[in-house]
């Protein structure tokens, strides 16, 4: 009894997949995002929601010309790994849908991505920097945005050689990911010979008082903090108040208005790093900023252009391959090794070419000051440096060349 | 009822009320005497912590290469002491919730740290109402800090009397774990309404007091600790007045009538702020080194050590520890010196005899909570003004430091909640002040170290420093 029921079972999902299989020989191509569209991070999430959006609806024409039809599917991650996973398993049992733009947050990518994997499915991200995102070197897993290894170190260098700071204190936040960028800036700080006076974590999430006496008695000029805006701005309006003079700088963990909201006027001159500047910066973007504002009535968030340049990727992949083998419906996996092959595609942000672990060869770096303590204009905050850095996988390969190169370093 | 304790009243004439008492006498007890035990209090924990710090900097000298620990100490020291006197006494204020309560009930509620964290939601609503409204001009700051306190504790009050009367009146007679768990629960059902009712109303959660607005909370006082900046200057075994020079590279100096060549020191600090090589003005060979002589940054560095140790004290810790001292003092007043003090006495000495001596016991209980819940509710208001920015989930770290204060100064006994506080305070002020230098080591560890010690001193006294008061059960 129980073996006959199993098998039906099983025939009733072959039966299940198949006719969702073939429904991918209807011509249709699916591409599909997945931001947290609820909760706290949904404001973010439903602007890369709506740029993707845009970007489908503007970008499809030539696919659509070769007969088939473009839909793209909307997911809510909800920020939560556990939901973005149960989201992926179910995008690849759609064999229609071809490639994933999302996500926000590195916690939900890196799960979610390994069901993407498996499947041959594509991701391609406007928004995850951890490194680990990359590091698998998943032949599916891509990215347009910079590194947090590689973020920390461009705080470091703009406070050496721009800053002209010769002594630092650095707080991080105790998490992976800030006390992650804390230790990438204290290596590129101390290789620049900077004098790191302390490394210290802290969970204290509202009283830095006791914290703050052995700072200011070795009187830094900067304080570097990783950590998130919802303590950092307390802790700079806290330090401020307790006669701390020198500069406060962080990572794109303080790229929110509840930085300055929090901080007030003591987060003015505030410094931060950004592997994403306001769409404002870039200048080919200015036209994505009308229609956009056009579509939606607001203008876009963060990691909206990068939404935006994420989808057209993927389509421009699509696209070649459809040319190449006479407007045959291609694989997932010759979409993923497709993406992979992207070179020198022009798009809103610049230029970029992937290396062979799905990072930029090349990529941006923002360092961002903050003008005013007033939340409200907290988009007028100015970017006073860009900074383009190589992939590790890109500067590794360099590293070597010039190492195998004869006769380029002397014997010594 | 009541007229039973009217006329046991006009039985026993209490002490506190005697006509008799003087003056005099009533100021030693309610404010004099108070007021020292405080001091001894903080002076006591101060100096134990200030020579356990230098016995450390004995042992280790040079935890990190480049650390003078004693020097580091020394200029730390005020700013530390300050820092730990102000957050010791929020403590305290929590701490005395605990204490009462149990006090009177035998029961620790959990959710009193909750009482702390609606006082400083109240008093953020309270003073951006406020601000927001532009009324602040007119307000003197005082009345202004004075409002928002007193509101805070008004309602943290109330809300810990209606907790008692639903929550834990209809357990008196259960086992003492249920309302220990009913406790746990209120604290829940605390935090998760005020967090859906501040989102609600100002869809934000975090709540920034408007301090860091209004200049007169703001502006630090400077206060220069000259004393503690002389240190130990060591020219080639001389004494040169104010300067710490553990080195700077001199081609030749001279102090009094000996002449030094060639010394290498390394890098001078003034008031333990590092100044380097290139800013010194290099002496000339067989020049005498007075303060005079030596120019940093093209300033004499005599004009320097004017303002070399400067500790600017925040105004709000200044309040934090005036509020304290005053409701503190209040508290004693009302405990020791009023007929409902007795009362309350009473009734945490034998609730059945209480209740037959006429006396109304669950009044009494009720008022035991309002007083513990305005403690709780204006330390919160004042933790927020200091700290700036309080949200829903801001009780839980002082409310357990506090509940540990309350158990290391003797639970049941409220000299030992301040005590235990303050004493907490200063350790936890001392090791983030400290630890930071020690490699591997740092403040992420405080915590270790503080509950170490209260580990240790519990070993030997299982009823905290003053111990339990135990006295009333035979």
């Amino acid at each position: 009894m129980r073996t006959t029921r199993i098998i039906v079972l099983a025939l009733v999902l072959v039966l299940a997949v198949g006719a969702v299989a073939t429904q991918a020989q209807d011509n249709v191509i699916r591409i599909v995002s997945q931001t947290p569209l609820s909760g706290p991070q949904s404001v973010l999430g439903i602007s890369m929601r709506n740029a993707v959006e845009l970007a489908v609806d503007q970008l499809a024409g030539p696919i659509e010309e070769l007969g088939f039809a473009v839909e793209y599917v909307p997911y809510d991650d909800q920020a939560t790994p556990d939901v973005g996973v149960s989201n992926a398993q179910q995008i690849v049992n759609d064999a229609s849908v071809l490639a994933v733009i999302g996500h926000l947050n590195s916690g939900v990518a890196i799960p979610s991505s390994e069901v993407y994997n498996d499947n041959d499915l594509v991701m391609v991200s406007p928004a995850n920097t951890n490194p680990l995102v990359t590091d698998r070197a998943y032949p599916t897993v891509n990215r347009v945005c910079g590194r947090d290894d590689l973020q920390g170190p461009t705080g470091a260098t703009f406070a050496a050689e721009t800053l002209g700071v010769s002594s630092v204190y650095i707080l991080h936040d105790t998490t992976a990911y800030g006390q992650g960028l804390a230790e990438f800036f204290q290596e590129e700080a101390l290789a620049l010979g900077m004098e790191v006076l302390n490394f210290e974590g802290t969970e204290e999430p509202s009283n830095f008082e006791t914290i703050l006496s052995p700072i200011l008695a070795q009187e830094p000029e900067l304080i570097y903090f990783g950590g998130i805006y919802s303590q950092t701005g307390i802790f700079i309006a806290q330090a401020r108040a307790a006669g701390y003079e020198g500069l406060f700088m962080g990572g794109d963990g303080f790229d929110s208005s509840e930085f300055a909201a929090l901080g007030g006027d003591a987060a003015i001159g505030t410094y931060y790093t950004s592997v994403a500047a306001p769409a404002t910066v870039y200048p080919a973007a200015a036209q994505f900023i009308e229609d956009y504002t056009a579509a939606y009535g607001e203008a876009p968030q963060p990691f909206a252009v990068q939404s935006y340049v994420s989808t057209d990727v993927a389509l421009q992949a699509i696209l070649r391959l459809l040319e190449s083998n006479g407007g045959v419906l291609p694989s997932r996996a010759e979409v993923a090794a497709e993406v992979r092959a992207t070179e020198d595609y022009e798009g809103l942000t610049g230029s970029i070419t992937f290396d062979d672990n799905g990072d930029p060869e090349v990529g941006l770096y923002y360092v961002i000051e903050v003008v005013s303590g007033d939340p409200e204009a907290w988009n007028e905050n100015t970017v006073i440096a860009e900074i383009t850095l190589d992939s590790p996988l890109i500067a590794s390969m360099k590293m070597e060349e010039e190492m195998a190169t004869p006769e380029a370093t002397p014997g010594s | 009822m009541s007229l039973q304790l009217a006329s046991s009243e006009t039985v026993i004439a209490p002490p506190s009320i005697n006509p008799l008492m003087s003056v005099g006498n009533w100021i030693y007890r309610f404010i004099l005497f108070p007021l020292g035990q405080m001091t001894v209090f903080i002076v006591g924990a101060a100096v134990i912590l200030t020579l356990f710090s230098y016995g450390l900097a004995l042992l280790f000298p040079e935890p990190r290469p480049g650390i003078n620990l004693a020097a580091q100490i020394s200029t730390q020291l005020p700013g530390m002491i300050i820092t730990g006197i102000s957050i010791g006494f929020v403590y305290s204020m929590i701490a005395l919730g605990y204490t009462l309560v149990y006090g009177v009930l035998k029961f620790i509620n959990f959710a009193h740290s909750e009482m702390f964290m609606v006082g400083s939601v109240i008093g953020f609503e309270v003073m951006r109402r406020v601000f927001d409204e532009g009324h602040l001009g007119a307000w003197a700051p005082v009345l202004l800090v004075l409002v928002t306190v007193l509101l805070s504790m008004l309602f943290s009050g109330t809300l810990a009397v209606v907790i008692e009367r639903v929550a834990y009146r209809p357990l008196r007679g259960a086992p003492r774990l249920v309302p220990l768990i009913t406790a746990i629960g209120i604290s829940y059902i605390l935090i998760d309404s005020t967090r859906a009712i501040m989102t609600l109303t100002r869809n934000d959660f975090n709540l920034t007091y408007p301090t860091n607005e209004i200049d007169w909370l703001n502006t630090p006082i400077p206060v220069s600790f000259q004393s503690f900046a002389s240190g130990g200057t060591n020219f080639g075994g001389q004494l040169v007045e104010q300067i710490n020079a553990d080195g700077a590279d001199y081609e030749s100096f001279r102090i009094g009538d000996v002449t030094y060549e060639n010394l290498y020191i390394g890098g001078i600090t003034i008031g333990g702020k590092p100044i380097k090589n290139t800013d010194l003005r290099t002496l000339t060979v067989g020049e005498s080194l007075t303060p005079e002589a030596i120019e940093v940054n093209g300033q004499p560095i005599r004009d320097l050590i004017e303002i070399a140790n400067v500790v600017n004290i925040r105004i709000t810790s200044i309040i934090v520890v005036i509020s304290a001292v005053l409701m503190l003092l209040v508290l004693n007043f009302f405990v020791n010196g009023t007929k409902l003090g007795r009362g309350i006495r009473a009734v945490s000495q034998d609730q059945a005899t209480a209740g037959l001596m006429g006396i109304n016991v669950n009044r009494m209980v009720a008022l035991t909570f309002f007083i513990g819940g305005a403690f709780g509710g204006g330390a919160g208001a004042l933790f927020g003004m200091n700290a700036g920015t309080v949200t829903p989930y801001v009780g839980f770290i002082p409310g357990i430091k506090a509940f540990t204060a309350a158990v290391l100064g003797g639970i049941g006994n409220v000299t030992g909640a301040l005590l235990g506080g303050l004493t907490l305070g200063l350790i936890e002020s001392f090791l983030n002040g400290i630890l930071v230098y020690f490699p591997a080591l740092g403040q992420r560890y405080t915590d270790i170290f503080a509950f170490s010690v209260l580990i240790f001193i519990l070993i030997f006294r299982p009823s905290g420093i003053l111990g339990e008061r135990v006295d009333e059960k035979v």
